[in-house]
C-alpha cells in the first residue's frame, strides 16, 4: 500500500496506490485532520487511478477521514473516489437513528441501598404470590378442576421416577460407602467397628438419604424444570398460555410439583436401601463383619420414626426443588443467556432452601422429641 | 475486490450446485437441483413453505451435507473439502440468520468483533474502528454498547448483517431477511442489501418468499416446488413473472391470481 499527500492552494490530494488489503498501518485520520487544520487546508481530493484491490481497512480510514473532516469543516471530496467506494462511505455516514444514551451513572449509596431494598421486597412479594398461586392451583387440582393435561403429569412423573433410579442408586451406594469408611476410622480405635452398621442405617434413614436425594434431584430435575419453562418463556409459550386464560401454575407448575412430591419418598427409600448396601459392602469386605451380624445391628438401629422423618424431609425437598425450578423458569428473561441464569438460580436456591428447611425441621423434631 | 474486477462485464461463477438432493433420512425435500450463482448476483431461492429453501441454504453453508450431488464455492468442491479447507471457504462467506442470531451475552460491538478477533490480524484499535464502520454501514452507528435484548427485531437483523459483513465476505447468505419486519423496515433492509451488493460487490444468496423483496432486489433466482421436489423455474424474477415456465411459478409470483380470478 502507498499513501501520498500533495498540498497546493489550500487543497490536499491524497494518492492511493496499490492494494489496501488487511492494512493495519494506515495513517491516523485524527492526526491527518489535525495537520490539515494547522496548515489551513480546507479541501481534500483523492487520486485513485492506481488503486488496486481494497477491503474494509481502506473504507474505515476514508470513513473516519470523512467523518472527522466534516466535523472540522474540511471539504472531503468523496466524489473523487471510485463510485462504489463513494457510495459505501456515504452509506456509512448516513445515520438512520441515534441511540438514546444509556444510564451508566452510579446512584448515591443511600439511593442505591433503597433501590436494592425495593428489589428484594418486590422479589419476596413475587415469591409469596407464586406460592399462593401454587396452593390455589393445588386446591383446584384436588377438586379435579385444575387446567392441566394428564400426559404432562405422567411425563413429569416418568422423568423423576424410573429415569432417576440409576443415578440415585449409584450416588446413594457411594454415600453409604463413604459414611461407613469415615465412621470406621474412629470406631475402629475403640474396637467398635460393628457400630458402623448402626451409624450408616440411622444416618441414611433419618437425613442423609433424603438430603442426597434432594441434591441429586435439584441438579437433575430442578434444573430441567427451569430450563424447559425458561425456554417456553423465550419462545413466548408462557405468554400464549396467559392470553388463553390458562393459569400457568395449573398447567406448568402443578404437574411438576405433584410428580416430584410423589416420586421423592420412593426415591428416598431406594437411596436408604442403596446407602445401607454401600455401608454393608465396607463392613463386610473391609472391616470383616459377618453379613448376619451387620444385618442384626442394622435392624436394631432402624426405627420407624427415623424412617418417617426421612420421608417427610424428602416430601419437603420435593416441593422446594419443583417450586424453585418452576419459579425461576417462569421468571426467566427472553434470551438464551437468561435460561442459563434461571437454571443456575433454580439449583442454587433449591439447595439453599433445602438446608434452611432442614435446620428448621430438625429443631422442630428435636422439640417434639421425634 | 479489485477495481478491474468491479468493472469487468463478464461475471465469474461463485457457487455451482450440481444434482443436489436434500433429505432428512428417508424424507426427501429436494431432488437433483442444479444451479449457478454468478459473482455480484442477488440470487433468490424462493418457493412455498416446506419446499426445502432453508434446508438447501443449510447445505450451501455446510450446516448439513446434501444427500447427493456437489457444491462448488469459488471453484473449490465444498462438499468434498476437509473441515479445515471448509472453514477457510466459510471465512469468505457471511450468513444472516432469520432472527439475527446475535449472542445475547455480548454487546453488538463484541458480536461483530468476534470473527475479526478470531480470523484477522488487526490491532484492537483497528477492530474497534471496523466494528463502528460495519454498524454505521447498516445504520446502527452509536449502538456499539447495546445488547441484543435492548434493540428491536429489525435492528437485530441489521446488526446480524453487520456481523455477517465483518470479514468482508465474497458471498453473503441471508435466511428470510424480511421475515417478521414491518414493510418499511423490510424495504430499508432491501435497499441496504442492494447498496452493499453494488458498493462492496458482494454476492448475495437470499432465501425468501416475500414477493416485494424478490422483485425489488433479485437479479437471478430459482423456484423450488414442494410437490415435485424439483427446481421448477430459473432466471430473473421479473422475467419469470413475464414468462412463467409453469403454473406453479405463475401462481407463486402472482399470489395465485389465476385461481382467485
Amino acid at each position: 500500500m502507498q499513501f501520498e499527500r500533495t498540498a497546493e492552494n489550500n487543497k490536499v490530494t491524497i494518492t492511493l496506490r496499490g492494494d489496501y488489503i488487511a492494512c493495519n498501518n494506515a495513517p491516523s485520520p485524527a492526526h491527518f485532520i489535525a495537520d490539515l487544520k494547522k496548515e489551513n487546508i480546507n479541501k481534500v481530493v483523492f487520486s485513485t487511478k492506481e488503486l488496486g484491490a481494497w477491503d474494509s481497512s481502506l473504507v474505515v480510514f476514508l470513513f473516519y477521514l470523512a467523518k472527522l473532516g466534516n466535523a472540522a469543516d474540511i471539504d472531503i471530496n468523496l466524489k473523487t473516489l471510485p463510485k462504489n467506494l463513494e457510495r459505501l462511505i456515504n452509506l456509512a455516514l448516513k445515520v438512520d437513528r441515534k441511540p438514546q444514551s444509556k444510564h451508566l451513572s452510579r446512584l448515591p449509596f443511600l439511593e442505591s441501598l433503597g433501590e436494592h431494598t425495593l428489589v428484594i421486597i418486590e422479589a419476596s412479594l413475587k415469591s409469596i404470590r407464586f406460592v399462593k398461586g401454587i396452593l390455589k392451583s393445588f386446591v383446584r387440582f384436588c377438586k379435579s378442576k385444575a387446567i392441566m393435561r394428564k400426559v404432562d403429569f405422567l411425563f413429569a412423573l416418568e422423568d423423576c421416577t424410573y429415569k432417576a433410579v440409576g443415578i440415585v442408586s449409584l450416588v446413594s451406594f457411594m454415600v453409604g460407602l463413604i459414611l461407613a469408611f469415615v465412621g470406621a476410622i474412629q470406631l475402629k480405635a475403640f474396637g467398635a467397628q460393628i457400630y458402623v452398621a448402626s451409624l450408616v442405617a440411622i444416618g441414611m434413614l433419618r437425613i442423609m438419604g433424603a438430603i442426597m436425594m434432594g441434591i441429586i434431584m435439584a441438579g437433575r430435575t430442578g434444573a430441567s424444570y427451569a430450563a424447559t419453562i425458561g425456554t417456553m418463556q423465550v419462545n413466548e409459550e408462557i405468554d400464549a398460555l396467559k392470553t388463553m386464560g390458562i393459569p400457568i401454575s395449573d398447567f406448568l407448575v402443578i404437574p411438576r410439583i405433584t410428580s416430584l412430591i410423589i416420586a421423592m419418598p420412593f426415591l428416598t427409600i431406594l437411596a436408604d436401601i442403596m446407602g445401607i448396601l454401600g455401608g454393608a459392602a465396607v463392613g463386610i469386605t473391609i472391616l470383616g463383619i459377618s453379613p448376619q451380624e451387620y444385618w442384626q445391628y442394622t435392624r436394631d438401629a432402624l426405627a420407624f420414626n427415623d424412617f418417617f422423618v426421612g420421608l417427610f424431609y424428602s416430601i419437603v425437598y420435593g416441593f422446594i426443588i419443583a417450586a424453585c425450578g418452576c419459579y425461576y423458569g417462569i421468571n426467566c428473561g427472553r434470551d438464551a443467556d437468561s435460561v442459563g441464569i434461571a437454571t443456575t438460580r433454580a439449583v442454587v436456591s433449591a439447595i439453599v432452601w433445602m438446608i434452611v428447611a432442614t435446620g428448621i425441621l430438625t429443631v422442630i423434631f428435636e422439640v417434639l422429641g421425634i | 475486490m479489485t477495481k478491474d474486477e468491479h468493472e469487468q462485464s463478464g461475471k465469474s461463477i461463485k457457487i455451482k450446485a450440481t444434482d443436489i438432493s436434500v433429505a432428512y433420512g428417508d424424507f426427501v425435500l429436494l431432488e437433483n437441483a442444479s444451479f449457478e450463482v454468478k459473482e455480484r448476483d442477488i440470487f433468490i431461492i424462493m418457493g412455498g413453505s416446506g419446499c426445502g429453501k432453508s434446508s438447501l441454504l443449510r447445505c450451501l453453508t455446510g450446516l448439513m451435507p446434501p444427500a447427493t450431488g456437489s457444491i462448488e464455492i469459488s471453484g473449490v468442491d465444498f462438499t468434498a473439502a476437509d473441515p479445515l479447507s471448509r472453514n477457510k471457504i466459510m471465512q469468505k462467506c457471511g450468513i444472516l440468520y432469520q432472527g439475527g442470531a446475535l449472542f445475547s451475552s455480548m454487546t453488538l460491538a463484541e458480536n461483530i468483533a468476534l470473527p475479526l478477533e478470531q480470523y484477522s490480524h488487526y490491532s484492537k484499535k483497528m477492530i474497534a474502528e471496523l466494528v463502528s464502520l460495519k454498524l454505521a454501514l447498516v445504520g446502527l452507528a452509536g449502538f456499539e454498547d447495546f445488547y441484543p435484548s435492548e434493540i428491536s427485531g429489525g435492528m437485530k437483523k441489521r446488526a446480524g448483517l453487520a456481523r455477517a459483513l465483518a470479514l468482508d465476505p465474497d458471498i453473503l447468505y441471508c435466511d428470510e431477511p424480511s421475515a417478521g419486519l414491518d414493510p418499511i423496515s423490510s424495504k430499508l433492509l432491501d435497499d441496504l442489501i442492494m447498496e452493499l451488493n453494488q458498493s462492496l460487490g458482494t454476492t448475495f444468496v437470499i432465501v425468501t418468499h416475500e414477493l416485494a423483496s424478490i422483485f425489488t432486489i433479485g437479479t437471478n433466482s430459482i423456484f423450488l416446488d414442494a410437490e415435485t421436489k424439483r427446481i421448477m423455474g430459473k432466471g430473473n424474477p421479473q422475467d419469470l413473472l413475464k414468462n412463467p415456465p409453469n403454473d406453479a411459478v405463475f401462481n407463486f409470483l402472482t399470489r395465485g391470481k389465476d385461481e382467485n380470478a
